[in-house]
């Protein structure tokens, strides 16, 4: 086994922990709870009323833009992270290279700013 | 067994059994969990192959923001399987001639996939030991695969004027904040003082 793996081991040991707790959550009030069922229960309270439609209905198209905007500045941070590691080695041509990067996406965020995009209406 | 053997095995079960109910599951935002399941475990995958760096990318990225936008997308289109699902007898032997010849093709290249020796050597960058996979990405990225970098920021900026084009509506009456006109107004053009005589009204 490689031995960067062996760093991992917290992390497993916390999805472990994690997902016996989950688990132990979902399967305790199944084994422990007091059940008395009935449909009265479920069903609409005397005065109110039954629903009238599915509960997914559609969603406007703006929570779209939104998330396909952060999607690519999260991209760009994400190209970020190699380039600060390494940046002692990269030299003046890969800070650069980052720097004409990072100004292409400056246009596509100040053309965004300028549309309007990051208003809600 | 080795352990990272028995991970890989658990990764790559799950990854397929997920992937699999993907296509399977009868409701898409169901299909849509799914596959954050198998991102979930691709990620794993990575981990196990030395690339630390993309394992976490594919989880802030994938995991984070490109399964929230296919739950949008699923939200958005409001498609009714019921009818969708009506012609599905009619189409089943087109369709599955279709899906056989595609499997074949996809069969024929794996099988008659073979490498050639330069591109064997111009490919990989050698490992060096002392080097983490973050900084081992960044050393290339920047400098050697310079052309690549800047087009996968055009490629984003595309991304960005695309959506922005396509999905941009403003509503034309809706009045907005300008803060600079907030701080330009003054006293002089913002009240009037007028003077009412007394028991006569304005």
């Amino acid at each position: 086994m490689p031995s960067y793996l062996e760093e991992y081991l917290p992390l497993v040991i916390f999805m472990g922990v994690a997902g016996f707790l989950a688990a132990a959550l979902l399967i305790a009030p199944f084994v422990l709870a007091f059940k008395a069922p009935d449909t009265e229960k479920l069903s609409a309270y005397e005065c109110g009323f039954n629903a009238f439609d599915d509960a997914r209905m559609k969603f406007d198209v703006r929570f779209y833009l939104v998330s396909l905007l952060f999607i690519i500045f999260d991209l760009e941070v994400a190209f970020l992270f190699p380039w600060a590691v390494a940046f002692k080695d990269v030299g003046l041509f890969g800070f650069w290279s980052m720097i004409l990067f990072l100004g292409v996406l400056t246009i596509g965020f100040i053309y965004e700013w300028r549309k309007g995009a990051l208003e809600w209406d | 067994m080795n352990v990272a053997a028995v991970f890989f095995y658990l990764f790559s079960a799950i990854m397929l059994a997920s992937a699999f109910m993907v296509i399977a599951a009868k409701n898409p935002v169901h299909s849509v969990l799914f596959l954050i399941l198998a991102f979930v475990n691709a990620s794993g995958l990575f981990l196990l192959m030395g690339a630390e760096f993309l394992a976490m990318i594919l989880v802030v990225v994938y995991v984070g923001a490109v399964a929230v936008l296919f739950l949008f997308v699923v939200m958005m289109l409001d498609v009714d399987f019921a009818e969708l699902k009506q012609g599905f007898l009619q189409y089943l032997p087109l369709g599955s001639v279709i899906g056989i010849v595609v499997a074949i093709e996809l069969l024929l290249v794996m099988v008659g996939f073979t490498q050639s020796d330069a591109a064997l050597g111009a490919g990989a960058s050698p490992i060096q030991a002392n080097v983490s996979n973050t900084e081992a990405l960044g050393l290339v990225l920047y400098t050697k695969y310079v052309y690549l970098f800047q087009a996968s920021g055009l490629v984003l900026l595309t991304a960005m004027i695309g959506a922005i084009v396509l999905t941009l509506r403003h509503k034309p009456d809706v009045k907005r904040q300008v803060i600079a006109d907030q701080n330009a107004r003054t006293r002089a053009d913002a009240i009037e003082i007028k003077k009412a005589p007394s028991r006569a009204g304005v």
